[in-house]
């Protein structure tokens, strides 16, 4: 009789000396009785242990993401992630948390329309409500070329069985009232694609959403430990040194983002990346306004609104390399030159914080998930500006790729030689932000 | 925002007259056809991408529309010298070695108070001794 009743997943894990309590509305009451002063923490604040199986550099989103996967789906849980700073405080904590799929080629869109599948179930695989909010991206066209490029790309997406249609100016507006349909202002707008599917989730809550999952299978996520030099023996990876000492792996995967190209000049390793600031800001909380996501490429403005009422306006990145997280003010001026046309009722609402994070673009604006010359090191980087969207798929792929040694189907088309090759996957035109 | 200095206007003037054309001192191969794919891969994309000095060039756009070096800090953001194409640059990253011995000398004096001088055409030989060692 025991054999047919399915046990439930929160019980199947077996973690390491770590029971991972289940939130949910019952233990919300139970919590209130005590003045909410007796919740477990969220993950441990292990000491590193000598030795790991793999050892994950840098806890940012797709990090934990890849720590998690790891052990869910391969069942390899003697790793570490080890943070320079604190859990999800660099880019993850510094974008404009838009999730959508709609890019145009087939390699790079089955790899983030598997993220946005991912997407749909994360509250409730990880137990952690990520606010995944499917709201709908509309990306804007002003010009003929513009709505030409919307076209193919919505016919691209469609093939590929992602959603998508093309709106004209009308339809735009009845989508976002508040949007200037003016045709006589320098970029008007024609019309945009619109994916319905789309839209944004909670950035901090998806990393300590990941961080808990992947804690509570016994990952040791390990924070203030900066990987100062990477380890080899005879062409093979065998640690890292690191503030905290030398931790011993055999597998080390960099997921560090703008700082791919200095952990790659550690074992003497040169990436197709640049590393450069990208700005966003968001404005003083105002009524709801805006209920959907829109992106506009060609003038560089994209908007949303919070659950708390601000408008969370992305920028663009500084034109040279910067390691400074912060950008300069001349691309902030421009992005809302072009917010204030798009919506002249905002002119005169004031912003209250802006932010730089530093990204790590790539020639072809897709990511490298890729193994290397080096045995046991890996890299999953190049996401640029865009690499919240895909930080469940990213770490399941790239979780693939570090337990077989060979990467995921869909990982495939993303190594580090197509560099070599010339099989690029130009994404310039849907990756939205210009580089 | 940057100030930069001109080489060829031999003038301070502001970021957005200028366009960053990316890594300097990257010579194209002499004869592409006869190469490899890694090495024609290599000069096309990959790039040194450093946390520091960084040796890029700049095209002086809204200015005299010429192509010149600049030495520039991609931590801190100063700008330690510009240069004239076809010159070397005065100021380069410490090497590992030195690193590591600087580090081995001198524990306590790690952050060593940098040159506060604003952008320079040329660095003096002690400002230069003062970020090399």
């Amino acid at each position: 009789m025991a054999s047919i009743i399915k046990i439930p997943i929160a019980l199947q894990r077996i973690p390491s000396g770590h029971t991972m309590k289940k939130y949910s509305g019952f233990s919300l009451f139970k919590h209130s009785l005590s003045h909410h002063e007796n919740w477990q923490a969220v993950w441990r604040s292990p000491q590193p242990k000598k030795q790991y199986d793999v050892i994950i550099v840098g806890g940012g989103g797709h990090g934990l993401a890849t720590a998690y996967y790891l052990a869910k789906v391969h069942g390899i849980t003697n790793v570490a992630v080890l943070e320079k700073g604190y859990l999800g405080g660099g880019n993850t904590a510094r974008n404009t948390t838009i999730v959508r799929s709609n890019y145009l080629w087939d390699e790079a869109s089955k790899l983030y329309d598997h993220s946005l599948d991912l997407w749909k179930d994360l509250s409730q695989d990880l137990n952690y409500n990520v606010m995944f909010s499917q709201r709908g991206v509309l990306n804007l066209g002003h010009n003929l070329q513009d709505m030409r490029d919307i076209e193919r790309r919505v016919n691209a997406n469609r093939l590929n069985g992602i959603d998508g249609v093309v709106l004209n100016t009308a339809e735009v507006k009845k989508i976002v009232p508040v949007i200037n349909d003016s045709q006589d202002i320098r970029y008007p707008v024609l019309g945009a694609s619109w994916q319905a599917t789309g839209g944004v989730a909670r950035h901090d809550a998806v990393a300590w959403g990941f961080a808990r999952g992947a804690d509570s299978f016994g990952v040791d996520l390990i924070q203030q430990c900066e990987v100062t030099d990477i380890i080899k023996e005879d062409g093979a990876v065998v640690g890292v040194q690191t503030t905290q000492g030398f931790i011993g792996a055999k597998k080390v995967a960099c997921v560090t983002a703008g700082n791919s190209g200095v952990m790659a000049a550690m074992v003497g390793l040169r990436l197709p990346i640049e590393s450069r600031p990208l700005q966003a800001l968001v404005s003083e909380p105002v009524k709801p306004i805006i209920d959907t996501v829109i992106m506009s490429n060609a003038v560089h403005a994209y908007v949303s609104q919070s659950d708390k009422g601000d408008l969370v306006i992305g920028a663009g990145t500084d034109s040279y390399n910067g390691y400074g997280q912060r950008g300069s003010f001349n691309v902030v001026e421009h992005t809302l030159s072009a917010i204030c046309e798009l919506f002249p009722m905002l002119s005169r609402v004031r912003m209250n914080r802006a932010w730089g994070g530093v990204v790590d673009t790539c020639p072809d604006a897709c990511p490298i998930l890729s193994k290397t010359s080096v045995k046991g090191l890996y890299f999953n980087c190049g996401w640029g500006t865009g690499g919240f969207k895909a930080t469940p798929g990213s770490g399941h792929v790239f979780a693939h790729t570090l337990a077989h040694d060979e990467p995921h189907p869909l990982a495939a088309p993303f190594s580090l030689d197509r560099f070599n090759t010339g099989h690029l996957i130009d994404e310039h035109g849907a990756a939205g932000v210009a580089h | 925002m940057h100030h930069i200095y001109c080489p060829y206007c031999e003038e301070m003037r502001e970021e957005e007259e200028y366009s960053y054309t990316g890594e300097a001192h990257i010579e194209r191969p002499k004869d592409p056809a006869s190469i490899a794919d890694e090495a024609w891969g290599d000069y096309l994309f990959f790039r040194a991408n450093p946390r520091g000095i960084h040796h890029e060039m700049w095209y002086h756009t809204a200015g005299c529309r010429r192509y010149f070096n600049a030495t520039r800090d991609t931590h801190s953001y100063q700008i330690h010298e510009t240069y004239k194409m076809g010159e070397l640059p005065a100021v380069t990253a410490p090497t590992k070695a030195a690193l590591v011995a600087d580090k081995a000398k001198a524990a306590p004096v790690k952050d060593k108070a940098k040159p506060k001088t604003k952008t320079k055409a040329k660095v003096t030989p002690e400002e230069q001794q003062g970020d090399a060692s």
